[in-house]
């Protein structure tokens, strides 16, 4: 697979690594009440869908950046690549 | 039919005009006591026990395809029982000794093979952790043996001993190990079954779970509705697919995981072997090939088929192993949809949801486990209750906080 990377263009799969779907952005508040099933939905389930994945990727052997690629789990084709940072910014977080 | 050597004869005398099919194939009745969603190894000994131990005869097992066309068609055909937690190592053990006892039980050649396996370790600590391991097993009344360098160079003289940075120090042998013909393990369970009097409907994709008031009525099929009193789950890589019609989400994530087959050789491994310091492991079938896999891809997905890093990853691990491979020619390779869970053990339980029961999260684990899922399964469903090997298997145990988690890795699917 090539990721199309937004500051440094295709690059090989193979230069990052998996963590999982991107909602690990959206981390729970911890003072919320309901915090420990928050935690629980955000730690240990995934919607694991046949189909359009939003999902986070590691440029561990590049520019060490976090990005949020958007790929089909059924064909493996890769519709958008962005900054991790962007996304989390427009979905309001401060960094 | 009975198959024996009597039967063989008496059909090479007779021109081969008695085999019959070995399954029949029914068409839906309206309903069942209990339905089997999924048509693998799983799914089909479920049925199997069902029938056999558990007196129940009005049973369907549905399937999206042919039976056996998923991954019990396509694994690395290891079966073996060393595993370390107390979670897990009675039900693997329980597991490997019905493997023991399968073909008689099913009247059916599985081409079982206890050639053993062995785990090579290449430094002191994988020593020490191996030795632990070999304990538990012992423990649980299962068979393991730490054999030393010299030891190991007995019985594997090819492989790598003497490598710079992963010399080989020993291995830890289960000696009751080996390997199943895994196409016939399912077609065994699936002839067993339909004796028993179970309907085996191949071709008949499930396309929803009718749930009303908290309860599962049956499930709405290609071929129309069929209705049961109780629903069981085991389609491993799709388990987020049908769960997700009963509105659940899981504790998995799919995953491929990729296997190879070498051209035939003569007969060179006398077992299964791991390699301990990469992901490699590999034995070699009755036809001479070289079966073995490695790494799963890593990313969430339902392909079944993976990419070439991962290739090149594992025929480097095979090399460094044992290098006389080194000219060997892949003849094949595929990719089987795993579903890996969040501590990389199993779930065999309840549902919220009435009436719908769950056997997945079998990783890339699912092969060795058939035997004892199936009756496993078989049990709660009959009787509502866990086997005494399996009550560790809950769907709750990530918000409970009693994970099995043999390697240690945490909520990261793709590392177990």
């Amino acid at each position: 697979m090539i990721i199309n990377h937004p500051l440094l263009g295709p690059r090989d799969a193979s230069e990052f690594t998996y963590l999982g779907d991107a909602s690990l952005i959206d981390r729970p508040d911890w003072q919320a009440e309901n915090a420990a099933e928050a935690f629980y939905e955000y730690g240990y389930v995934r919607d694991n869908p046949a189909g359009e994945h939003q999902e986070l990727w590691y440029h561990e052997a590049g520019d060490r950046s976090w990005l949020v690629v958007t790929r089909n789990t059924l064909t493996h084709e890769i519709s958008k690549v962005e900054l991790a940072r962007d996304v989390a910014r427009a979905r309001g977080r401060s960094k | 039919m009975r198959y024996s050597g009597f039967r063989v004869i008496k059909e090479a005398l007779t021109g081969h005009k008695g085999w019959k099919p070995v399954w029949r194939e029914p068409e839906p009745k309206a309903h069942y006591d209990i339905i089997v969603i999924g048509g693998g190894g799983h799914g089909l000994a479920t049925a199997h026990y069902l029938s056999k131990v558990y007196g129940q005869r009005n049973v369907a097992v549905v399937e999206k395809g042919w039976i056996g066309g998923g991954n019990v068609g396509r694994n690395t055909t290891i079966v073996r029982s060393n595993y370390m937690l107390d979670g897990n190592e009675p039900f693997y053990e329980f597991s490997m000794k019905l493997w023991e006892g399968l073909e008689q039980d099913l009247n059916y050649n599985a081409m079982m093979s206890q050639r053993g396996i062995i785990n090579l370790f290449h430094t002191d600590g994988q020593r020490d952790a191996y030795t632990r391991r070999g304990n538990a097993m012992i423990l649980n009344g299962a068979d393991a043996e730490l054999l030393d360098a010299d030891q190991v160079r007995k019985e594997h003289p090819y492989l790598n001993f003497d490598d710079a940075r992963f010399p080989i120090k020993g291995g830890l042998v289960q000696r009751r190990a080996g390997t199943a013909r895994h196409d016939a393990v399912a077609w065994g369970f699936a002839r067993s079954a339909d004796l028993q009097g179970v309907d085996i409907i191949q071709n008949c994709e499930v396309t929803g779970l009718r749930i009303e008031n908290g309860k599962c009525l049956g499930v709405e099929t290609t071929k129309g509705f069929i209705g049961a009193n109780k629903v069981g789950c085991a389609v491993a890589g799709s388990s987020g697919r049908v769960m997700g019609m009963a509105g659940m989400r899981l504790p998995i994530e799919s995953h491929v995981l990729q296997a190879f087959v070498s051209e035939g050789l003569k007969p060179v491994l006398p077992s299964v072997i791991t390699f301990g310091a990469g992901h490699f492991y590999v034995s070699q079938s009755d036809k001479g090939g070289l079966v073995f896999g490695g790494d799963l891809d890593g990313y969430n997905t339902y392909a079944q088929r993976g990419n070439l890093p991962v290739v090149e990853d594992v025929c480097e691990g095979g090399v460094a192993l044992m290098p006389m491979i080194g000219r060997a020619r892949l003849l094949r390779m595929w990719g089987g949809v795993m579903d890996m869970s969040m501590d990389g053990s199993p779930i065999i339980d309840r549902t919220p949801v009435e009436g719908l029961y769950f056997n997945g999260g079998w990783c890339y684990g699912g092969f060795k486990a058939t035997p004892a899922s199936g009756h496993c399964f078989a049990h709660l469903l009959a009787k509502d209750e866990p086997h005494p090997v399996a009550t560790a298997y809950r769907l709750d145990r990530f918000q409970t906080g009693r994970m099995i988690d043999e390697k240690g890795v945490g909520n990261q699917p793709n590392l177990h």
